[in-house]
């Protein structure tokens, strides 16, 4: 064959290459992810080529798992995914339609089916989110209405591969557990990422971000008292990552307000400023010696 | 006698994608589109049964297409035309209505004439 093809420059003017880069940029961590994205993005750029090239191929099944602990953001990268797969016309909205078992099962016979079919007809086009996938199948109730969208979800995956991508999340053994338990639904899900939790040098640099996003800043006391922070409630249970630590920057915005309201008179730098006294107020540096409270989340 | 009505009726029977096209033009509008189905074509019968809900919140034709195929499957005897319902103040009405499937056999109309006081003649199309 004597034609030839420019793939940096199909990747370049799909526009793929900038949501990669944004997503290097925007998304700290997550290095095994990224990898990923990208093998998934030289796929559809290799296989547009070819296709190109008149070389007939199937379309690749780009159903995907995302498994990894809460607030590790895989809503966040399904939504870049979505983006990805327009740019590159594997689908052909690229919308995100995000959903959990409340909304596919339904509460009586005959309620499910088109309950699942409705959100399987507003995803056409772009990417179905299944959050928490697993309690779609509930082993203990053998008439569990979770066992019907399923088998719909799973017809509509193999038939409509063309029309959505359905991506699964939630956490890793449990949906390990839900794939075993339902060999017809792991045989069809191709990629499977494991989201990986922050360090807390990552957590540190997320938090930076979050604080410039909100118009604030840390002094270089709380930026220690941060860090100190979230090394104490990494080791704690119930830790969601980035959103346990945006819940941090949240109370501490609460405890500076009132701080400042205490103080009376402040000045631009006193109103955009996060001190050190409000991270160290928090219960997480009470419970350094004492144990926090089980069913309790720390704050 | 082939059976036209509403929206591009004057052309022949739109194909799987341009009917595809037609639904993407309508839900970039924001209109919400159903399928109805009727054994009974006649022009005045506005009252077709309804094909499952009109479809709100669509991004895509490939949902409709689905819902349309199943109808013609379900019911291959009748008429089945799609509707885009335009919910905008001042419109509140179907902004496009157009045939996606005909039964083989076609219903079939005849015109009646009726004498009436004097030499009124009154007209009325009826089922044959």
């Amino acid at each position: 064959m004597s034609e030839s093809i420019d793939l940096r420059a199909e990747l370049r003017d799909s526009g793929v290459a900038e949501v990669l880069d944004e997503l290097d940029r925007d998304l700290v961590g997550l290095v095994p992810v990224k990898t990923r994205i990208r093998e998934i993005a030289s796929l559809l750029v290799v296989e547009r080529a070819r296709a190109a090239l008149g070389v007939a191929g199937s379309k690749p099944s780009l159903h995907m798992c995302f498994t990894g602990n809460p607030g590790t953001g895989k809503t966040t990268v399904a939504m870049r995914m979505a983006t990805i797969l327009h740019r590159l016309g594997h689908v052909r909205k690229g919308h995100l339609v995000a959903v959990t078992r409340d909304d596919l099962v339904g509460q009586y016979i005959g309620h499910t089916a088109p309950k699942t079919r409705d959100v399987l007809k507003r995803a056409m086009g772009g990417v179905l989110f299944i959050d928490e996938a697993y309690y779609l199948y509930r082993p203990e109730n053998e008439r569990d209405y979770g066992q019907e969208a399923i088998e719909i979800l799973m017809q509509v995956m193999e038939n409509q591969r063309e029309d959505l991508v359905v991506i699964f999340a939630g956490y890793k053994d449990r949906m390990d557990t839900f794939f075993r338990s339902n060999p017809g639904l792991g045989s069809r899900v191709a990629h499977n990422i494991d989201f990986p939790d922050y360090s807390v040098a990552e957590l540190e640099v997320i938090a930076g971000k979050m604080v410039t996003a909100l118009g604030l800043q840390l002094s270089d006391g709380a930026r220690q008292a941060l860090a100190q922070y979230l090394t104490l409630r990494r080791a704690q249970p119930n830790f969601a990552n980035a959103r346990s630590l945006r819940n941090a920057l949240d109370r501490a915005r609460l405890r500076q307000a009132r701080r400042l309201l205490e103080t009376g008179r402040v000045d631009s730098g006193m109103l955009v400023t996060l001190e050190a006294e409000d991270f160290l107020a928090s219960r997480v540096f009470a419970g350094a010696t004492t144990q926090p409270r089980s069913e309790e989340a720390p704050c | 006698m082939k059976i036209t009505q509403g929206t591009f009726s004057f052309l022949p029977d739109l194909t799987d994608e341009q009917i595809a096209k037609q639904v993407d033009y309508a839900l970039a509008r924001g209109w919400a589109v159903s399928v109805e189905y009727t054994d009974d074509p006649h022009p005045r019968n506005i009252y077709w049964e309804m094909w499952g809900m009109p479809m709100f919140d669509l991004a895509d034709a490939a949902g409709v297409l689905a819902e349309i195929r199943a109808c013609r499957v379900a019911q291959p005897d009748c008429y089945v035309k799609v509707n885009a319902f335009d919910s905008t103040r001042g419109f509140e009405t179907m902004r496009m209505s157009f045939m996606v499937h005909r039964p083989k056999v076609e219903a079939k109309f005849r015109l009646r004439r009726e004498e009436s006081a004097g030499r009124l003649v009154r007209y009325t199309l009826e089922r044959a």
